[in-house]
C-alpha cells in the first residue's frame, strides 16, 4: 500500500511539475527566448527524483534549506548546463521549484498510509493544476490583445512569438496604434456614441422598469400573473428572429443609422430582465413603510421616488450595471442597423475596421483594448453588484 | 368604498406598466408576428425601401446678368421598380424673387414654389428648370439659394402590406440540399457548446469552492470571458489562431509539435488517426465550439458555485465519518445536489447557443462548415438579400426552439413526478 501510494504520489507531482515548468517555458519563449523543446523527459525524471527524495528526507532538514537545495540543483542542471538561458528565466525556474517543493512537503510517508490518500493528493494537485490552467487559458488572449496593440506591423510579422515590449522607445511610438485609431478612424466619436447609447439605455430602462416592477410586486390587477410569467419567456426569445422584421420596420421609418433606433431596441430587449430583477427586490421591502406613506396621502409617484428608490439602491445599481454591460457589448443589432460610419458604436466600428483586409492588426487590437477596458474595469470595481446581476439575469448571452 | 379603492389600484397599475408593456410589445412581440407575415412573402432587400421622389438642386448664374439666375432641379424616382403617385414639390425663395416663366404644373405664391407633378413611373427622371430675377435688380447670393432644400412628397404601394402570400420560402428552406447539414451543424454547435461549458463550469466551480490564496481574484478572472465584448474576444482569437503568423501555430511549430501551420478557423475537415482508425473531424466547427465553451462556461461556473456554497457542510462531515473518498463524496453528495441547476443551465444555454449569431459570424462568417441556422438567417436576408427567405429560416428556428422546450419540459415534468 505504502509503495503503491508513494509511486502514485511521485507520478502525480512530476506531471504537475512538467505542467508548471512548461507554462513558464511558453511565457519565456514569448519574451523572445529561443527555447525549442520542453525537455519533458528531463523534467519528469527530476520531478520523480525530487519528490522521492523529499519523501525520504522528510523533516530531517528544514523545509527552507531543503527547498533551496532542490531548486538550485534543478536550476543548475536544467537551466544553466542544458540550455544556457538568461538569469531572469532561471530565477523564474527557481521560484517555481521553491513553490513546488513547498507544496509536496505537506505530504509525508505517514500521510500516504492513510485511507484515500492518493485520491486526496490527486484532487489537491488537480485543483492547483486547474487554477494555473484556467488562469493561463483565460488571461492569455487578454494578454495577447494588450501586447499586440503596442507592437508594430513589421515586428509582428518578423517574429510572431516576440511578445516583449520595448519600453525604452518614445511614448508616442509605444502608443502609436492608439493615436492612429483616434486620429484616422474617429474612435473618439465611437466611444462617445457607445457611451451615449449605453448610458441612455440604462436611464430609459430604469425609468420604464421601476414603475412596472413596482406594480407587479405590489399592486393587484388583472393580468398580473400573466405579465410576471411572460417576462422571462419574452426574454428567452431569440434576438436573431427580431432582426429581419425590425430591420424592415426601421428602414421604412427611417430609424436605421440613428442612435434613437438603437436606444429603443436595447431598452426593449433589456426591459424584461430589468423588471424581473427589480420586482424580486421590491417584494423584499417591508410593506409597512408604504402603508404609512399611503396614510400620509403620498401618491404612487411619491411612494416610488421617496420610499422604493432610496431603499433599493443596491438592486437598482446592479440592474444599471448589468444593462450598461449588455448595451456596451451588444453587437448583433448594431451590425444590422448601422451602416453609416458616422453613427457606429465601438463594437460595430471594430468589426468595420476588420472588414478591410489591409487594416493592421495592431489597430484592431488597440480598438479591442479600448472596448474591453471599460467593461473589465466596471466589472472588477463593482463585482459584487454585477455578479448578483449576472446570476439574476442569468440568461443573457 | 372598497371597490373604488381596488379600482384606483388597478388604474395605477395599468398606468405604471403601460410604458414598459407598450415598448416590449412594439419591439419584441410585434416583430415576431411581422416575421411570420414576411416569411410568407416574396420580399427582397431592395423592395423594402419605400420609393422616394428626389430632387437635386443646381444653381446656375446667367452670363453677365447678376440679378438673374437659373435653377435646375434634377428630379427622379428613387425606386427602379415602383411608381410614385401624386408627387408634390415645394421650395422657398428670398423675398425679392420673381419668377420669369411659370411651368403650368406649378404655382408661385408668397415666395414659395409649389408644383404638382402627378404620377412618376419607376426609374422616372426629369430636368426641371426655372429662371428667377430679383424685382429690385439687386445681385443674387447663390449661397442663400443653395442652403434651402426642396421638399417632395408622394405616395406609393408598400410591398409588405399587400396580401400576396406564397409558400415558396418554406419550400426553398426545407427542401434545400444543405438543410440537413445546416441542422446538424447547428445541433453539434449547440449541443457540444452547452455540454462543454457545463463540464468546465462544474470543474471550475468545484475548484473555486475550495479555500486557497487568491480565491476571489480567481473568481473574477474566471468571469472575464463572459463580461468582455464579443467583438474584441473574437478578433483576439482569430489573431491567436491565424495560420500565417498566429501565436498558437508559431508556438506549435517552434516546439516541433507540427510541421506546417493548421488553419484552425478556415479548414473544414482534418484527418485524425487514433489507434489506427482514421476519421474526419470538423476542424473549424470544433474551434468555434471551443470558443463558445471558453466564453460561456463562466455562466455555468457562477450558477454551480452558488449552488455548491449552499450545500450543507454536515453532509460532507457525515461522509468523512463514514470514511468516504473524495470521488465518492463528489459523485454521491455534490453531483445529486447540483443536478437541478445543471438541468436549468442546460436548457438556458441550449436555447441561447441555438440562437447564437455573433460568435460564429465574427470568427468564420459561417465559412468552412460552420454555417448554423442563425448565420443562415443573416446570409439569406442580407448577403443574398432575400428578406422573405431569411424570415422563413428564423421561423424554422422558432419552431425548433418551441419543440425543444416542449419536450424538455415534458421530460423534466416526468422526472419530477417520478421523484
Amino acid at each position: 500500500m505504502r509503495t503503491k501510494n508513494s509511486i502514485l504520489f511521485t507520478l502525480i507531482t512530476s506531471f504537475f511539475l512538467i505542467f508548471i515548468v512548461s507554462i513558464w517555458k511558453i511565457l519565456a519563449t514569448l519574451q523572445g527566448l529561443n527555447i525549442q523543446s520542453f525537455n519533458l523527459q528531463i523534467i519528469f525524471i527530476f520531478g520523480l527524483l525530487i519528490s522521492f527524495a523529499n519523501l525520504r528526507i522528510g523533516s530531517k532538514i528544514k523545509i527552507f534549506y531543503k527547498s533551496i537545495i532542490f531548486s538550485l540543483i534543478f536550476v543548475i542542471c536544467d537551466g544553466y548546463i542544458i540550455q544556457k538561458l538568461p538569469l531572469w528565466y532561471n530565477i523564474g525556474i527557481f521560484i517555481i521549484l521553491y513553490f513546488f517543493v513547498n507544496k509536496i512537503n505537506k505530504y509525508s510517508f505517514k500521510d500516504l498510509k492513510e485511507q484515500h490518500s492518493t485520491q486526496v493528493i490527486f484532487f489537491d494537485f488537480l485543483t492547483l493544476f486547474g487554477i494555473l490552467f484556467f488562469s493561463f487559458v483565460i488571461l492569455f488572449p487578454f494578454y495577447m490583445m494588450l501586447i499586440t496593440s503596442f507592437k508594430t506591423q513589421i515586428a509582428l510579422l518578423v517574429n510572431p512569438l516576440d511578445f516583449s515590449i520595448n519600453f525604452s522607445q518614445d511614448f508616442k511610438d509605444l502608443f502609436k496604434s492608439y493615436f492612429v485609431i483616434f486620429k484616422s478612424y474617429k474612435f473618439g466619436q465611437y466611444i462617445l456614441t457607445s457611451t451615449i447609447v449605453s448610458v441612455g439605455t440604462v436611464i430609459i430602462t430604469l425609468i420604464f422598469a421601476i414603475p412596472a416592477a413596482y406594480a407587479i410586486a405590489r399592486l393587484n390587477f388583472f393580468g398580473k400573473t400573466f405579465m410576471s410569467t411572460s417576462i422571462l419567456i419574452i426574454y428567452m426569445f431569440p434576438a436573431i428572429v427580431l432582426v429581419i422584421p425590425l430591420y424592415t420596420i426601421f428602414s421604412q421609418l427611417g430609424l436605421r443609422n440613428s442612435i434613437e433606433g438603437l436606444l429603443i431596441v436595447y431598452t426593449a430587449t433589456t426591459l424584461p430582465v430589468a423588471i424581473y430583477m427589480l420586482q424580486g427586490y421590491f417584494k423584499s421591502i417591508p410593506k409597512e413603510l408604504e402603508e404609512a406613506a399611503i396614510l400620509d396621502k403620498l401618491s404612487w409617484f411619491g411612494i416610488i421616488t421617496k420610499i422604493i428608490i432610496p431603499l433599493s439602491i443596491p438592486a437598482i445599481s446592479s440592474v444599471a450595471l448589468y444593462v450598461f454591460m449588455i448595451a456596451w457589448n451588444e453587437f448583433l443589432f448594431s451590425l444590422m442597423f448601422l451602416d453609416n460610419p458616422n453613427s457606429f458604436t465601438l463594437s460595430r466600428a471594430i468589426q468595420y475596421l476588420s472588414g478591410d483586409a489591409e487594416t493592421p492588426r495592431q489597430y484592431l487590437m488597440a480598438g479591442s483594448v479600448i472596448v474591453t477596458l471599460p467593461v473589465l474595469f466596471i466589472f472588477v470595481y463593482f463585482e459584487k453588484y454585477l455578479v448578483s446581476g449576472l446570476t439574476a439575469g442569468s440568461v443573457k448571452g | 368604498m372598497k371597490d373604488t379603492l381596488a379600482n384606483t389600484e388597478k388604474k395605477t397599475a395599468y398606468i405604471l406598466t403601460l410604458p414598459a408593456v407598450t415598448l416590449v410589445f412594439a419591439i419584441i412581440l410585434f416583430p415576431i408576428f411581422a416575421n411570420v407575415w414576411i416569411s410568407f412573402k416574396e420580399v427582397e432587400l431592395k423592395d423594402i425601401r419605400i420609393p422616394e421622389p428626389r430632387a437635386k438642386k443646381i444653381v446656375k448664374s446667367i452670363s453677365k446678368d447678376p440679378s438673374k439666375i437659373k435653377i435646375l432641379y434634377k428630379l427622379r424616382n428613387s425606386s427602379l421598380l415602383q411608381e410614385i403617385r401624386d408627387v408634390s414639390f415645394q421650395d422657398k425663395f428670398p423675398k425679392n424673387f420673381e419668377i420669369e416663366k411659370l411651368d403650368p404644373r406649378c404655382d408661385y405664391q408668397k415666395y414659395t414654389l409649389k408644383c404638382k407633378f402627378g404620377n412618376w413611373p419607376a426609374k422616372y427622371r426629369e430636368n426641371f428648370q426655372i429662371v428667377f430675377g430679383t424685382n429690385d435688380g439687386s445681385n443674387i447670393d447663390k449661397k442663400v439659394l443653395k442652403s434651402t432644400k426642396p421638399k417632395l412628397n408622394g405616395s406609393s404601394d408598400n410591398i409588405l402590406l399587400n396580401t400576396n402570400f406564397t409558400l415558396k420560402n418554406f419550400k426553398k428552406v426545407l427542401f434545400d440540399n444543405e438543410f440537413v447539414d445546416l441542422l446538424l451543424t447547428t445541433f453539434y454547435y449547440t449541443f457540444f457548446g452547452t455540454l462543454g461549458s457545463i463540464i468546465f463550469g462544474i470543474l471550475t466551480a468545484q475548484m473555486v469552492n475550495q479555500k486557497f490564496y487568491g480565491r476571489t481574484f480567481m473568481r473574477s478572472v474566471l468571469l472575464f470571458p463572459y463580461v468582455a465584448p464579443v467583438v474584441a474576444l473574437a478578433y483576439t482569437w482569430e489573431l491567436l489562431l491565424d495560420p500565417n503568423s498566429g501565436t498558437l501555430n508559431s508556438l506549435l511549430i517552434n516546439y516541433q509539435v507540427i510541421e506546417t501551420p493548421i488553419n484552425l478557423l478556415g479548414q473544414k475537415y482534418i484527418n485524425i488517426n487514433i489507434l489506427g482508425f482514421d476519421f474526419k473531424l470538423r476542424l473549424a466547427l470544433t474551434t468555434v465550439i471551443m470558443f463558445e465553451i471558453w466564453r460561456y462556461f463562466p455562466l455555468a461556473f457562477l450558477f454551480i458555485l452558488a449552488r455548491l456554497q449552499a450545500i450543507p457542510k454536515e453532509l460532507y462531515e457525515a461522509a468523512d465519518v463514514d470514511g468516504a473518498s473524495p470521488f465518492q463524496k463528489f459523485f454521491n453528495i455534490t453531483l445529486p445536489q447540483i443536478t437541478a441547476v445543471i438541468s436549468i443551465l442546460f436548457m438556458i444555454r441550449f436555447i441561447w447557443n441555438f440562437n447564437k449569431f455573433e460568435d460564429v459570424f465574427l470568427l468564420t462568417g459561417g465559412a468552412s462548415g460552420t454555417r448554423t441556422l442563425p448565420i443562415n438567417v443573416y446570409q439569406q436576408g442580407f448577403a443574398i438579400s432575400d428578406i422573405g427567405m431569411g424570415s422563413a429560416v428564423s421561423m424554422v428556428i422558432v419552431v425548433l426552439l418551441l419543440l425543444f422546450m416542449f419536450f424538455y419540459f415534458k421530460l423534466l415534468g416526468k422526472r419530477v413526478d417520478e421523484n
